[in-house]
Order: structure tokens, then C-alpha cells, then sequence
């Protein structure tokens, strides 16, 4: 029986395997950020364990940071005192950080595939559980507890029991303002959000094969938002091509060395999968969600479906909707477009060409939010901040922001938020604040109308990949 | 870790799918650079009014409930990796989490903090639940060793399955740590076969 892509990297990684019990799992590389780093930094040191091997650790700030300003003493001193201590434990520990300001600084899940760091093959892990986006490069990467960060500054090590196997294959060509976001809430919202507990999801087709990179990311990056560990898409010429020149890609004959290896990565065509979805692209239209939870989505001409679950009541009381009704024409005042699902050069290329000599609506309050210091340098270079300056909406620095709203990007109470993030949770974007989760496109053209207005109408002399 | 074997206790029910650790500790709190005082924020915004005050329909805020065990509804824990809804959950004082589904991380993170995750049926958790609604003081018995739950108030009891070794780590109050560490030899071998 052949072997899938998740099958041979993960085979490859296996140090040790306990009887009848878990594996020593070889971890590539170790991604580390602010909030879910300090107390492991701490356990090895009460313990009196070096970090094992610094080298394969990068670090960031983006959680807490602010996305104004960031040349400037950060104000609240519990987020400055969680930065400094980053900053302390990565160099006491010699682990490379790209602290706020960087030129590579970024969200996590944007600077480490911007930096090549991440590669098709590895084992990738970050106390983070959108660390399932770099799966897009073939690649096994999840997100893992402070507990686990601490196992692998120690060994480089993990020890894990092998996930099932999961593939869900889109095949057809998506129509004109259909996006990679509205591919994987459409996914979501067909199997649920825990259809994925206890697997690793592959994605494959072709609607994943034509892909960019950075909508492959925004594919697999919610993967655990059907609750998979992590999500995988084969790595083939799109792959190389991205990672090659990169600052951490091996150079010359190396690479070549590296992308004959990478070919031979993609699932065997006799590989057996657990469990197995297909879905047609035509039947995919523009998403948006409804509830509190990522799984309650629908299409976005669509009305909100009944259901007597005392769950589902609760959270459509929580979002003051009604069974039945339709989103359409619901005013909204907040636009959201960032995240490490959404905050890409090509993220923002699509709003600015949906944005482009329209006015934003006067009741919406727009943030445009790059993932990373590296993206915010290529929308000033393309012209799209002109374009978003004159259209009234702001483009402010790199950073997680209203994601998880831990800065002061903030929601306020009961407003709803169209946002381009990856949770609806209650209260996620603020407290009390109302998410409702949609694509970069039907985000810029909630901002222009002021409400939710079906997108497939009005872009129909303009076209999106 | 602390170790873990029998807990018997009351408990508390919160009948909800798809409990989030956004809800079990919001982003705002997770400023601290140590393990400290979560318990404080447990739940914070479904226990708390917006004026700070007691959410009086909210379950930990009936007097009737207590314990050390917290009965869930379907898919517990969904959601960010953050420990910090493990160090919350064990910082107020809970011992034992029974579901019917556990999401992946949350499930990894209680084990890590010595806070058993027990999964039971569906029925078995509707059956918990309505009986500690009609009696909040009865008991439930957690036997690690046995991997066994049952109720004071019924006959019913079910078996729950928990990997052998994080059993062992559970009950020793072992954790990966040490274990990793005495595989040091066997992970420097695999690092020298690698390009």
C-alpha cells in the first residue's frame, strides 16, 4: 500500500517509538512568539535544562503588540513586560528574534514562510494553533501547548501519537469572486467543526493545484478550525518556486538537491485514506457565518438555517439573529482585514482592486492590518495604501490585532465586525463584540457599502482569481 | 505534576457544545509570563456582568454547584492551543474535565497539567447531567487505575480510555520532560542521519 504526504514526513521524523505507546517525533523547526513562550522559557530554567538546539528556534512579536505607533514605548506595561521578556529569553537563550520594527518583523504564520524558513517536508511546531498554516508547503506543522514548547527547547523532541488520515478533494474551477477563504468556510461549514478531531487533513485537487501559495496558506490555516491538528497541500513547482531565493532556502545545488527530494513527497495514487470528502468548486460561492463558531457558515445569498439545538439558539441569540433571515442589507460598522488567514500581499491586491475608486461607507470603521513588515513595505511599493488612503480606509502596522483583539484593537460591545480572521468566537474580537467571518473581497465591499451586500452583483465587470 | 488516582467529588454542569478556550480565558488575559492567578479569570466573561459583578445564571456562580469536577457539553476546548484554559481550569480548582469530545490541543494540555480529561457517550453525559440537576450534592468517582466513572446517585458507570502512558505519567506524576530528556542519545543519532 502506497504512502500518503502526511505518511512520509512524518516516517522520516519518527526518532524512537514507545511500545504500544507514543513516538518521539523530530521536530524541524520551533517558531515562538510572546504570549505562549515565557513560562516554558521558565520551566527549563527552574529545571536548569538548556535550550538544545537555539538554532532552530525563530521568535517574533505579534500577539500583543499595537498596530500604531510601534516606534513608541509600548503603553500598557503588562503587554511592554511580555515583550521585554521575549526579548530577555531570546537572548539569553541565543534564539534569533525579529522583534517589533524588524524589517522581517510579522505574525508568525506570514514572516516564517516570507523567510523561507518554512520548507516543504519538515516538522514545524509553534505554541499556536494556526501554526497548521505552513502545511500549505507540504509540510507537517501544528500548533502545540506551553507544555510542549518547553519539551521541544529541550529536546527538539515531541512525543505524539500518530493522527488518522483525512483528504478532501475539491476538484472544478471556482467562479469569479469565489476565494480561497470562501473555499475552506464552505469546507468547514459542510463537515463541522470538530469532522476533523484526531486527523491530519490533506487537501488535493484542483482547485489547490491552481492555487497560490498564499491562498494555500489560507486554506490549511484553518484547518483546525474543523478541529485537524493540521492540513497539508503536495508540494510541486508553485512550492519551489515561493521558497526558492528565500533568506533560509538552501542556496544553489542544495536547493536543487532539496527539490528533488520535495517530488518525490506527494501522496502515492494508491494511499488509503481514513476518512475521505469530495466537493465540486462550482458549487462553492462567496462565504459568510452567521453563529459563533467557524462551522456555521453559509453562502452569502443564502438565509440562516434552523435549528432547535440549544447551542446553536444560543449563539444566534448571542449574534441577535433569527432562524430564516438573511444577512443581506445587515448594516455593519466595523471591517476587518488582517490575521494570519487573511493578511497577504494578495489579501490586500484583491480589496484594493474591489476598493479602487469607491468611497468607504461613512458609518464603517475599516483596518487594514499586514501580516507582516514585509507585506506593509509591498503595498506602499504597489500603490494599493494610495489607493486605501483615498478611499478613507486605514492601513495600520503588522501585527495579530483584532484577531484576538489582545492589543487594543477592539471591537466594542454588540457592533458587528465583518472580519477577514479565522473565530467567531463570542466575544473574540472584543467583549461582547460580533464576528462574522468573511473573505478579503466581501470584507472590502461591506466597508464601501456599509452593509452586507451579496459580492457576486457588483463584481461582475471586475475579476478575481 | 501532581499525582493523580482517585477523585471523588460533586460537580459542576455546563451544558454547552463547543466551548471554546476563548471562553474558558479570554485573549485579554493572557499577559502574564507566568502561570499565576487564571483561576481569577476562569470563564470570565459568561461568570462576570459587564459591572464586574456575578453573573447569577452562570453555573459556577450556583451555590447549589461545587466540586472539583466539571461535567461539559460536546467538543471541549475547541479552539487557540493557549495552556493558559488548562492553567485556568486547574488554577479554580478543577480536577477532572468529563466530555463526550475533547478537541486535540486542550485535550494534550490538560494531561500535561495533571487535569484529567475523561470522554464518555453522549448519553452517559446527559445522564450525569440530569441527575446532578436533581441532586447537586451527589458524587462522582474518577478511579484513574480502573479508567472508570460513576455516579453516587445510579448503577451506571462507564470506562474511559486514556493513552498507557500518559496514564502512567498521570498516576507517577511523571512528565514528557523527563522522558524526552533520557532519550537524548537516541535523538542525537537521528539528528547525525539527517542532510
Amino acid at each position: 500500500m502506497g504512502k500518503t504526504l502526511f505518511d512520509k514526513v512524518w516516517d522520516a521524523h519518527v526518532v524512537d517509538t514507545k511500545e504500544n505507546g507514543p513516538q518521539v517525533l523530530y521536530i524541524d523547526k520551533h517558531l515562538i512568539h510572546e504570549v505562549t513562550s515565557p513560562q516554558a522559557f521558565n520551566e527549563l530554567e527552574d529545571r536548569g535544562i538548556p535550550v538544545f538546539r537555539p538554532k532552530q528556534i525563530i521568535a517574533t512579536a505579534d500577539h500583543n503588540t499595537p498596530t500604531i505607533n510601534q516606534h513608541l514605548p509600548i503603553k500598557d506595561a503588562l503587554s511592554r513586560n511580555q515583550l521585554e521578556q521575549l526579548s530577555i529569553n531570546c537572548k539569553k537563550n541565543n534564539v534569533t528574534l525579529y522583534q517589533l520594527g524588524h524589517k522581517y518583523n510579522g505574525i508568525v504564520h506570514v514572516m516564517a514562510p516570507e523567510l523561507g524558513f518554512t520548507q516543504p517536508g519538515m516538522t514545524m511546531v509553534c505554541g499556536d494553533s494556526h501554526t497548521s498554516t505552513h502545511g500549505a508547503f507540504g509540510t507537517i506543522a501544528f500548533g502545540i501547548g506551553t507544555s510542549q514548547v518547553a519539551q521541544v527547547f529541550a529536546s527538539q523532541c515531541l512525543l505524539l501519537t500518530k493522527p488518522k488520515s483525512l483528504r478532501v478533494t475539491v476538484n472544478g474551477k471556482l467562479k469569479n469572486g469565489v476565494l480561497p477563504k470562501d473555499v475552506i468556510l464552505y469546507i468547514i461549514a459542510k463537515l463541522g467543526t470538530n469532522s476533523g478531531t484526531g486527523y491530519f487533513c490533506e487537501y488535493a485537487g484542483e482547485v489547490f493545484d491552481n492555487m497560490s501559495m498564499e491562498g494555500r496558506m489560507t486554506i490549511c490555516n484553518m484547518s483546525i478550525e474543523m478541529g485537524a491538528r493540521g492540513g497539508m497541500i503536495a508540494p510541486d513547482q508553485t512550492t519551489f518556486d515561493y521558497v526558492e531565493g528565500k533568506e533560509y532556502a538552501p542556496k544553489g545545488d542544495a536547493f536543487d538537491k532539496k527539490v528533488a527530494y520535495w517530488r518525490t513527497l506527494p501522496t502515492d495514487v494508491d494511499a488509503v485514506f481514513n476518512k475521505e470528502y469530495t466537493f465540486d468548486a462550482e458549487d462553492i460561492e462567496p462565504m459568510i457565518t452567521y453563529g459563533t463558531n467557524p462551522g456555521m457558515g453559509i453562502k452569502i445569498s443564502e438565509n440562516i438555517p434552523h435549528n432547535k439545538d440549544a447551542s446553536f439558539v444560543k449563539s444566534l441569540e448571542y449574534m441577535d439573529f433569527e432562524a430564516g433571515e438573511s444577512l443581506i442589507n445587515k448594516e455593519i460598522n466595523y471591517v476587518f482585514i488582517g490575521s494570519c488567514t487573511n493578511s497577504r500581499i494578495e489579501d490586500f491586491r484583491v480589496a484594493a482592486k474591489y476598493i479602487k475608486g469607491k468611497q468607504k461607507a461613512d458609518n464603517v470603521t475599516a483596518w487594514l492590518v499586514p501580516g507582516s513588515k514585509q507585506v506593509e513595505k509591498q503595498i506602499i511599493e504597489e500603490g494599493l495604501k494610495t489607493v486605501f488612503d483615498t478611499a478613507g480606509f486605514e492601513l495600520r502596522q503588522p501585527g495579530c490585532s483584532a484577531c484576538l483583539a489582545m492589543n487594543d484593537d477592539k471591537i466594542p460591545q454588540g457592533e458587528y465586525c465583518v472580519s477577514t480572521s479565522n473565530r467567531n468566537f463570542e466575544g473574540r474580537q472584543g467583549q461582547g463584540s460580533r464576528t462574522i467571518l468573511a473573505s478579503p473581497l466581501v470584507a472590502a465591499a461591506t466597508a464601501i457599502a456599509g452593509k452586507i451586500i451579496d459580492v457576486t452583483e457588483t463584481i461582475k465587470t471586475l475579476e478575481f482569481a | 505534576m501532581e499525582k493523580f488516582t482517585i477523585v471523588t467529588s460533586s460537580a459542576i454542569p455546563l451544558d454547552i457544545a463547543n466551548v471554546d478556550t476563548d471562553q474558558i480565558i479570554p485573549a485579554r488575559f493572557l499577559k502574564a509570563t507566568d502561570k499565576k492567578g487564571f483561576g481569577d479569570n476562569l470563564f470570565r466573561d459568561w461568570r462576570f456582568n459587564e459591572d464586574g459583578l456575578d453573573n447569577k445564571y452562570f453555573t459556577l456562580n450556583n451555590k447549589d454547584y461545587s466540586g472539583s469536577i466539571l461535567v461539559a457539553g460536546h467538543n471541549f476546548g475547541c479552539g487557540s492551543s493557549r495552556e493558559h484554559a488548562a492553567w485556568a481550569l486547574v488554577g479554580y480548582g478543577f480536577k477532572v474535565i468529563v466530555s463526550s469530545f475533547f478537541a486535540d490541543i486542550f485535550k494534550g494540555n490538560a494531561l500535561n497539567n495533571g487535569l484529567l480529561p475523561v470522554q464518555v457517550s453522549k448519553e452517559y453525559i446527559n445522564h450525569l447531567i440530569y441527575e446532578i440537576k436533581a441532586n447537586p450534592n451527589v458524587k462522582l468517582k474518577i478511579d484513574l487505575r480502573a479508567q472508570q466513572i460513576s455516579i453516587s446517585s445510579s448503577k451506571r458507570f462507564e470506562n474511559f480510555n486514556i493513552d498507557a502512558y500518559k496514564k502512567a505519567c498521570m498516576i507517577n506524576g511523571y512528565d514528557d520532560i523527563d522522558y524526552l530528556l533520557s532519550k537524548r542519545i537516541e535523538i542525537e543519532a537521528f539528528e547525525n542521519t539527517l542532510s
